[in-house]
C-alpha cells in the first residue's frame, strides 16, 4: 500500500563507502536511542564503529557503558566480537571540547588566560549553537584519528533540527566577525579611520552596549579576542571544512520523526535543507509507528463486535480486547495519513517506518532489537 | 478554594515547561482558556520563535504584538504573544536610550543578532524581562491581565532559562541591565510566579521532570504543578489486565466471546489477545510512573489523550477539563 522507496538500514550499514552517519530530527523523536541501536548494529556486523552521543538517558548512557564521560570515546564490550567489528561510544561535553581546542592552539600561558576569561566561560557554556559547533568539531577530530571506520553522529536537541546544520557556521561568523574585532578594539583603531570603516551607528551601538553591559564585558571580550587573534584565525575555516566534509558521498543523514504533525514537520524541512545544500539523504526513518498485526478486521467491525457484546453483557473481556484493536486500528490510521502526506510531498525520499515498542532502552539486547526494527526485521 | 488557588494562592506568572514532545505548548494553551473561564483576561506568550501558539489556535504566525486569539467560556479572553528577541532588544533600547531608528540600522547591520550572541543572558533577560512586564502591567490601576502563562523552553533548558541572573552575573556587575535581570529575579522567585511541569506517563520524560524539578528548587525557583498529559485509560477489566500483565490472558475466552459476535475466533483470537497484553503492559508503565511522580510531591492534575492530531477545539476539552479539576 506504501509507494515509497523503502530505506535499506542494512545496506546503508554494511557500505564500506560510507564513513559518517547523522542522525538528525526534532527533539524527542528517539534520535539518540536510534543512533545507538545503529551504531550497535553495524558492530556486529563487522565494522569498527564509534558513536558520539549528545546527551543519552542515563540508562541508555549505562548500556553503552558511558560511566566516564572524559570526552573520549571508549571500547564497548560485548559487541561486534563474532564479526570482527568493533563498537566504541562517547558522550559529547561541550566546554570540555572547545576548552582542548584552546589548549591545543596556544601555548599553557595563553590558553591559561583564555580558559579563566569570564566571557569565554560563558561563551563556551552557554552561548547558542555552542553544542552543535562543538558536536561538528568533534566530528572532525574523530574523522582526523582515523582510528574507525563508521562515525555514527547524535545531534543536539535543537530548538529546530536545522541548527545542527546553521549554528557552527553563525558562530564561527560571530567569532570571526568584523563586529567581535571591532569591539574589541575601538581604542587601538581610534578616531576618524575608525568612524570612517564603521560609521556612526556603530559607535553608538558600541557606547551602548557599553552602557548596557558594562565596560568590563567588552574589556573581557576585548582581552578573549587579543588572545585568540595571535593563535588561530582559523574558527571559520574549520567549520566549513566540516560542513564540506558532510557534503561528501561518504557522508549518510538519516533524518528521524515519529507519525506526528510537528515532527513530520521538521522532517520535511530537514529533507528541503539536505536537498537545497545538495547533501546526502539516506532516508527518514519514522518511528514510534502503530500498526496491528490484524489488520484485515476493520476498525468498524470491531467496534460493531464490542458493542454486540456489550449488549449481550457478561463479555467485558473480548469486548474490551476488541475495543483495543479499534483504537489501534484507529492510531494507524491517522499516522498512515500524516505519513502519506509527507511522501507526497517528498516522493522521492527513501523511507523505514518502525513499529512502537514497549519498555525502555537500558542494554545492548534492547538495543539489539531496536537496531532490528530499524532495519525491518519483524519483531 | 480552587484546586490552582489553593496549591499557588498567589501565581499570576505560569511558567510551563515540560520535555520535548510530551505537549508543553497544548498544555500552556489549555492553561491560558482555563484561568480566562468566567471574564478573565490571560496572555499566553512563547519565546522561542517557534510560531507554535499561531498552529495550536489555527491563527496566522502571531507578530510581535499581544493579540487576541480565544474567547473562552465565560466572556473571558485569551491573548497571545510571541516574544522576538531582536524586537524586545530594540524596545529596550528605545525605552531605555530612546535608540529606535538607530536600533533599525543596527539590525540591519547584524548587530542586534551580535549583542544578542555576545552575552547570551542578555537574550534570556530581554526575553523573560518581557513576559515580567506583561505580568506586572498595570493601567488604571487595575491588573491588565490576571494571569500570564510562559510557552517556555523545555525541561533540559529551563533551569538556565529562567536562572537570568545568574547567567548575567558573569557579565554585567552594574548598569540597567543588571538591575533589569534583578527585577526579573525578584518576580521569578516570588509567589507570583509557579513553574509547572508537563510530562507524559513514560520513564523518560518522568526521569526528566524529577530532574529538573530538583534544579528549579536548588536555584529557589518556585515549583508548581506536573500536568499528566496523554493519559491512556485500561480498556480491560482490572483482574484481566493484571492476569494480561502477567502473561495469563486466556485465548479461547476471548475466542468464545469473538466466535459469540460473529467474528473467527481460532484466527483473531490470538493477535488480538497479544494487542491487549502489550496495551496492558505499557498501561503498567504508565502507573509505575504515576507512583514515582507522586514520590515527588507536587500537585497534578491529570489529561487524557485526545484522538488524533490536537487542534483548536482539543484545545477548549482539555481546558473543560483543568476547570473542572479546579484550575480557574
Amino acid at each position: 500500500m506504501t509507494a515509497h522507496a523503502a530505506l535499506d538500514v542494512d545496506a546503508l550499514l554494511s557500505d564500506p563507502t560510507i564513513q559518517i552517519v547523522v542522525c538528525c530530527g526534532a527533539g524527542g523523536v528517539g534520535k539518540t536511542t536510534a543512533s545507538a541501536a545503529l551504531a550497535v548494529r553495524a558492530a556486529d556486523a563487522g565494522r569498527t564503529v564509534v558513536v558520539l552521543t549528545i546527551d543519552p538517558a542515563r540508562r541508555l548512557a549505562q548500556a553503552l557503558g558511558l560511566t566516564r564521560l572524559d570526552n573520549v570515546p571508549r571500547v564497548v564490550q560485548g559487541v561486534g566480537s563474532d564479526s570482527g567489528g568493533q563498537l566504541w561510544a562517547m558522550q559529547l561535553d561541550m566546554k570540555r571540547t572547545f576548552d582542548e581546542i584552546v589548549e591545543e592552539h596556544s601555548t599553557p600561558q595563553r590558553s591559561r588566560q583564555i580558559l579563566s576569561n569570564p566571557f569565554y566561560q560563558s561563551l563556551s557554556s552557554s552561548f547558542a549553537g555552542t553544542q552543535e559547533y562543538m558536536a561538528m568539531e568533534k566530528l572532525g577530530q574523530l574523522r582526523t584519528r582515523g582510528d574507525w571506520d563508521l562515525i555514527i553522529v547524535d545531534t543536539p536537541p535543537s530548538r529546530s533540527a536545522l541548527d545542527f546544520l546553521d549554528a557552527p557556521q553563525r558562530m564561527a561568523r560571530f567569532l570571526d566577525g568584523r563586529m567581535l574585532r571591532l569591539l574589541a578594539a575601538p581604542a587601538k583603531a581610534g578616531g576618524r579611520a575608525y568612524l570612517k570603516v564603521v560609521g556612526v551607528g556603530f559607535t553608538v551601538f558600541a557606547r551602548v552596549l557599553t552602557r548596557i553591559l558594562g565596560t568590563q564585558v567588552l574589556t573581557d571580550v576585548s582581552a578573549f579576542v587579543g588572545a585568540l587573534d595571535t593563535m588561530f584565525g582559523g574558527f571559520r575555516e574549520r567549520a566549513e571544512a566540516t560542513y564540506e566534509m558532510l557534503c561528501q558521498p561518504g557522508t549518510a543523514f538519516l533524518v528521524v520523526a515519529t507519525p506526528e504533525p510537528d515532527a513530520l514537520r521538521e522532517a520535511s524541512y530537514f529533507v528541503a535543507r539536505l536537498y537545497a545544500d545538495s547533501m546526502p539523504l539516506a532516508g527518514v526513518i519514522i518511528n514510534r509507528v502503530h500498526r496491528s498485526a490484524v489488520a484485515k478486521l476493520s476498525g468498524q467491525r470491531a467496534e460493531t463486535a464490542a458493542e454486540t457484546l456489550e449488549e449481550m453483557g457478561d463479555q467485558e473481556l473480548t469486548a474490551a480486547v476488541l475495543r483495543i484493536h479499534v483504537e489501534l486500528m484507529f492510531t494507524a490510521r491517522r499516522e498512515q495519513r500524516l505519513t502519506s502526506r509527507f511522501t507526497k510531498a517528498h516522493p522521492e525520499v527513501r523511507l523505514r517506518e518502525v513499529p512502537v515498542l514497549t519498555g525502555e532502552v537500558h542494554d545492548l539486547t534492547a538495543l539489539r532489537t531496536v537496531g532490528a526494527a530499524l532495519a525491518g526485521e519483524a519483531g | 478554594m480552587t484546586a490552582i488557588a489553593k496549591d499557588f494562592p498567589a501565581a499570576r506568572l505560569h511558567i510551563v515547561t515540560g520535555k520535548g514532545g510530551t505537549g508543553k505548548t497544548t498544555i500552556a494553551a489549555a492553561l491560558a482558556i482555563a484561568l480566562a473561564c468566567g471574564g478573565r483576561r490571560t496572555l499566553l506568550v512563547e519565546v522561542e520563535g517557534r510560531q507554535g501558539i499561531a498552529q495550536l489556535f489555527d491563527v496566522p504566525p502571531l507578530p510581535y504584538r499581544e493579540k487576541r486569539v480565544a474567547v473562552a467560556p465565560g466572556r473571558g479572553e485569551v491573548l497571545a504573544l510571541a516574544v522576538d528577541d531582536e524586537a524586545a532588544l530594540l524596545d529596550y533600547l528605545d525605552i531605555f536610550y530612546g535608540l529606535r531608528r538607530a536600533g533599525r540600522a543596527l539590525r540591519k547591520m547584524g548587530a542586534i543578532d551580535f549583542a544578542t550572541a555576545i552575552a547570551p543572558g542578555l537574550r534570556d533577560v530581554l526575553l523573560t524581562g518581557k513576559v515580567k512586564e506583561a505580568t506586572t502591567r498595570t493601567s488604571e490601576g487595575k491588573r491588565v491581565y490576571d494571569a500570564v502563562v510562559l510557552d517556555a523552553p523545555p525541561t533540559g533548558r529551563i533551569t538556565k532559562f529562567l536562572n537570568v541572573t545568574a547567567e548575567v552575573g558573569g557579565l554585567a556587575k552594574v548598569g540597567p541591565i543588571k538591575s533589569q535581570s534583578d527585577g526579573v529575579m525578584a518576580v521569578l522567585r516570588s509567589s507570583q510566579t509557579a513553574v509547572h511541569l508537563v510530562t507524559l506517563l513514560e520513564e523518560m520524560p518522568v526521569q526528566e521532570t524529577i530532574d529538573a524539578i530538583a534544579d528549579l528548587s536548588a536555584t529557589g525557583l518556585p515549583v508548581g504543578a506536573v500536568f499528566i498529559n496523554a493519559a491512556r485509560p485500561s480498556l480491560l477489566p482490572a483482574a484481566d489486565a493484571r492476569r494480561a500483565t502477567a502473561g495469563r490472558l486466556g485465548v479461547s475466552r476471548v475466542a468464545a466471546g469473538l466466535e459469540l459476535a460473529g467474528l473467527d475466533g481460532k484466527a483473531l483470537a490470538k493477535p488480538l489477545t497479544a494487542q491487549a497484553v502489550e496495551d496492558a503492559q505499557r498501561y503498567a508503565i504508565q502507573n509505575e510512573s504515576r507512583e514515582r511522580i507522586r514520590e515527588v510531591k507536587r500537585p497534578t492534575y491529570e489529561l487524557p489523550l485526545l484522538a488524533g492530531p490536537i487542534d483548536r477545539s482539543d484545545l477548549f476539552e482539555l481546558a473543560d477539563i483543568l476547570h473542572g479539576a479546579g484550575v480557574r
